[in-house]
């Protein structure tokens, strides 16, 4: 019997960091030098899925690039939040953008840099899910289509949270939010076509498309990482729960995000041109249920009747995500072999 | 001042805004009590030398598991684990292997020969200390350290009590023993064999003992009155596994039984299949859920060919060892009542192991003293009601097992310490308990537990070879690494990096973590994100 390797809490398998671990093999956000890119004070609600995200995104960016980065920020929360003029949470290089144009913003940067001869200056762009979605849409596909050397970072938290909570197009079907009431026959958001952004951004055929989520770090600083090794134009689209807009606990931001996953209502997968090459997949499966629940955005599936439809149509879609990517290892129930004890007698 | 264009205010940071105001509940961290420790007899920090011995520091482990036990080579060996039993990770897949790499640690400091630090300074103070078993010599050790002079008078021939007359080699190997042994003689404890203390208020004047503790142990074997002809060979179980240690074994024949149903009983069953027995039976007069003996000494006897015949009491034994055997049937409150149907059991020798009394002699004439049930009553200090004299072990009330007897030691010498300078021992006030719902097992992966070697079965019945093995330095490590580290931080780094704001600061190896109190705004994703349940939230005062 060989000894595998043993993943066991200590080394950090799930954790932020670990201190047997060596200091190569510990996360960005275990290290005490870490950028803090985006600063405390920030007006970021109690349990932001967005302010974490974004500084793990943007923390893994500056060690990847030795710290020669520029940002370019659409508006919206992270905007808001981070910058009240005139002060600001940012400890990088930062330009705010009209809500639609941050794609295009992040191209000229890279132009310019281009210009200078600064190879080694590299440029991110960032915003949320309305500004990328929505509003953005052509910019980025622009930016895409022209493979301009950026990282466009969408952080997703399925509506335009910081102007109260509208519907955007990465809004899922049936939940509330301030534009789709939970009232009618078909209560909260349409089941529409849906719009899976980093699909489109594969179909552009760019060089790396990622998603990620908040609950796994390691797998979100691998992917800014690696999309950092690369030139021409790179898309993540990470994850963030919002609990102003999706009413959930401030301190369970992390644990609703792991319930994502662990249905397959967001799919965490990596892919390079149009071709999917890694997933990360379920570690332990759960009905799309045990992520609803916890949310008052769909509270009206519960009660005061179940609509077991909407919830069927929800875990339809999940199922589909996890046969789709794979999401399910069939060969993850196989126990972990361990190291035979060996010694006296 | 001039600004550049379009600027009409100065820039500054957001550390200008102190998001600690909106809080309402305040993170704090908390060390709780893990389940371990709680359950451990002898007081031990498991958690703690764990926490060690996962870095590969098995020296600090030691050294960290020492400070309650001294004997960790012995209790690796002997100890019915009550910390394996509450462990969290139990529920989880399988309880953590404490018992194991405790014996890892002793066997590696007996290797590598560490040493016990002396005390640094002396109190001037004698204590004499009655009784080299378990319970003696833990008391002993932790009296010796505390700076007090200590005398052991043992009425035996060997240091060990029933570490060496009560558990035989094929469990607890007399090297091992005698190791740990010396390791506290070597703390310049004066240990005096063949002594029995007559008197003990005389011992005390005559040498000038300032405090005793006592702990004799147990050695009288009860008896039952079995009517038995004159040649038939009826022994006890203490004669038995005491005779092991001389020259001469015990003649026991080829067919032995054993009546009784405590680990005494399988351990003279077991030893008499070594000596060479070809039937090793074992009479117990009620049901195997009821039998007292721990259930993995009962399965490694059957295993080793030991027979039981349950519900069975004996009424006579005649000259050529014929037992006389009367079934029993369990009555509706669970005790054994005779039915009227006898059957007959050929035997060589008849062996009773039905538990043992206290030899209270020494105690003749000491006044204060109360008695009850055959042995010693004591306060929750140890000390018994005469001032300055203290009991522990198998002669005070208590579950008779060598780990009780060790936390009774360390227990007594606290006591006689702050007896001894006037004072009164206040223990530290215990943590809250570490329980399994305040963990986030999401961050443990599943680890299966390491499995001890066992010896293969001819050498079981045949030889006093240890039955057991140790783990080696990698099984050790990953078994040690199983633990879940319930209610102590283990610096994973999850609060350092889950929080939004930037409000936990990290303080580098072994400091742990800090608040920041200035812009935690409250969330308690740390909270929900630690691990092992190191993180409350208290609400604010407003």
């Amino acid at each position: 019997m060989t000894a595998t390797t043993i993943k066991f809490y200590q080394t950090g398998t799930h954790t932020v960091g670990n201190r047997l671990l060596d200091p190569e093999h510990r996360s960005v956000q275990a290290d005490m030098r870490r950028t803090n890119s985006l600063n405390s004070g920030h007006r970021a609600c109690q349990g932001c899925g967005e302010a974490l995200g974004a500084r793990y995104a943007i923390d893994a960016a500056m060690q990847a690039t030795d710290n020669q980065l520029i940002a370019a920020n659409a508006t919206g929360c992270l905007e808001v939040f981070s910058t009240p003029y005139p002060e600001t949470s940012w400890q990088i290089p930062w330009i705010h953008s009209l809500f639609g144009n941050t794609a295009a913003v992040a191209t000229g940067i890279a132009a310019a840099m281009r210009v200078k001869g600064r190879s080694d200056v590299r440029v991110v762009a960032q915003g949320g899910d309305g500004g990328t979605t929505d509003i953005g849409f052509g910019c980025l596909s622009g930016m895409f289509e022209r493979n301009d050397d950026v990282l466009y970072i969408c952080y997703d938290n399925e509506a335009y949270m910081n102007t109260g909570v509208q519907r955007s197009s990465a809004t899922p079907g049936a939940a509330r939010t301030a534009t789709t009431p939970a009232v009618g026959d078909a209560p909260g958001n349409v089941f529409g076509q849906g719009k899976n952004l980093p699909l489109i951004a594969m179909a552009h055929e760019i060089p790396y498309v990622a998603t990620a989520i908040v609950s796994e770090l390691r797998d979100l600083e691998a992917k800014v990482k690696r999309a950092m090794e690369i030139r021409g134009a790179r898309y993540i689209h990470v994850f963030v729960p919002c609990p102003l807009g999706w009413g959930t606990n401030s301190w369970d931001t992390i644990h609703i995000a792991r319930l994502a996953k662990e249905t397959g209502v967001f799919p965490v997968f990596e892919a390079e041109r149009d071709r999917i090459v890694s997933v990360s997949k379920i570690r332990k499966q759960l009905p799309v249920e045990a992520y609803l629940r916890p949310q008052r955005r769909f509270a009206h599936l519960f009660s005061p009747t179940p609509n077991t439809e909407a919830i069927a149509h929800i875990q339809a879609l999940a199922d589909r995500n996890i046969r789709r990517f794979g999401l399910v290892d069939p060969a993850a129930e196989t126990a972990v072999a361990a190291p035979v004890a060996t010694g006296n007698p | 001042m001039e600004k550049p264009f379009a600027i009409t205010l100065d820039v500054g940071s957001s550390l200008a805004n102190k998001t600690g105001t909106w809080r309402t509940y305040r993170p704090q961290y908390v060390d709780r009590l893990p389940p371990c420790n709680n359950a451990c007899p002898a007081g031990e920090n498991i958690q703690e030398w764990l926490f060690h011995a996962e870095s590969g520091d098995y020296e600090q482990a030691w050294r960290a598991l020492t400070a309650n036990n001294p004997l960790p080579a012995v209790m690796g060996r002997v100890c019915y684990h009550p910390c394996e039993t509450a462990c969290n990770r139990g529920q989880l897949d399988e309880s953590v292997g404490i018992n194991s790499v405790e014996r890892f640690l002793g066997d590696q400091a007996i290797k590598l020969g560490w040493k016990f630090t002396p005390p640094a300074s002396s109190s001037g103070k004698q204590v004499l200390v009655v009784g080299a078993g378990p319970s003696g010599l833990s008391a002993a050790y932790h009296l010796a350290r505390l700076g007090h002079r200590v005398t052991i008078q043992e009425a035996g021939p060997f240091a060990g009590g029933m570490m060496r007359f009560g558990i035989p080699k094929y469990r607890l190997p007399r090297d091992v023993l005698d190791a740990e042994v010396q390791r506290i003689l070597d703390l310049g404890v004066v240990l005096q064999l063949n002594t029995k203390v007559e008197n003990i208020e005389q011992t005390m004047k005559d040498s000038g003992f300032d405090a005793a503790f006592l702990a004799v142990g147990a050695h009288i074997a009860k008896r039952a009155y079995i009517p038995a002809a004159d040649s038939a060979r009826m022994l006890d179980a203490m004669q038995v596994l005491r005779g092991m240690e001389d020259e001469e074994k015990p003649m026991l024949g080829r067919r032995v039984v054993v009546y009784g149903g405590g680990n005494t009983a399988l351990d003279v069953a077991r030893t008499a299949k070594r000596l060479g027995a070809t039937d090793a039976i074992i009479v117990y007069r009620r049901t195997r859920e009821k039998m007292p003996a721990h259930d993995f000494e009962v399965e490694e006897a059957l295993q080793e060919g030991i027979m039981i015949k349950w519900l069975s009491t004996i009424k006579n034994m005649s000259d050529e060892g014929t037992l006389t055997v009367e079934k029993m049937a369990l009555d509706a409150t669970g005790f054994p009542q005779p039915t009227g149907e006898f059957e007959t059991l050929e035997s060589d020798s008849l062996v009773l192991a039905l538990g043992q009394d206290v030899d209270l002699s020494l105690l003749n004439g000491v006044p204060g003293l109360e008695i009850k049930d055959g042995v010693v009553q004591v306060g929750t200090n140890m000390m018994t009601g005469r001032a300055g004299i203290f009991a522990g072990g198998d002669m005070v009330p208590s579950e008779r097992t060598v780990t009780v007897a060790i936390g009774h030691g360390k227990k007594a010498a606290r006591n006689i310490d702050a007896w001894l300078r006037g004072e009164t021992y206040a223990p530290a006030p215990k943590h809250a308990l570490a329980e399994f719902d305040k963990l986030n097992t999401w961050y443990y992966d599943d680890a299966p537990k390491m499995v001890r070697p066992t010896l293969d079965l001819a050498r079981r019945q045949s030889t006093f070879e240890e039955v057991v093995g140790g783990l080696d330095e990698s099984t050790a490590l990953f078994e040690a690494r199983r633990c879940l580290s319930c209610g102590n931080c283990f610096e994973c780094d999850n609060c350092y990096g889950v929080c939004p704001d930037n409000a936990v600061i990290k303080l580098g190896p072994g400091n742990r973590f800090e608040f920041n109190y200035d812009y935690c705004k409250g969330c308690g994703i740390c909270r929900t994100e630690c691990p092992c349940g190191a993180i409350v939230m208290v609400p604010e005062t407003i």
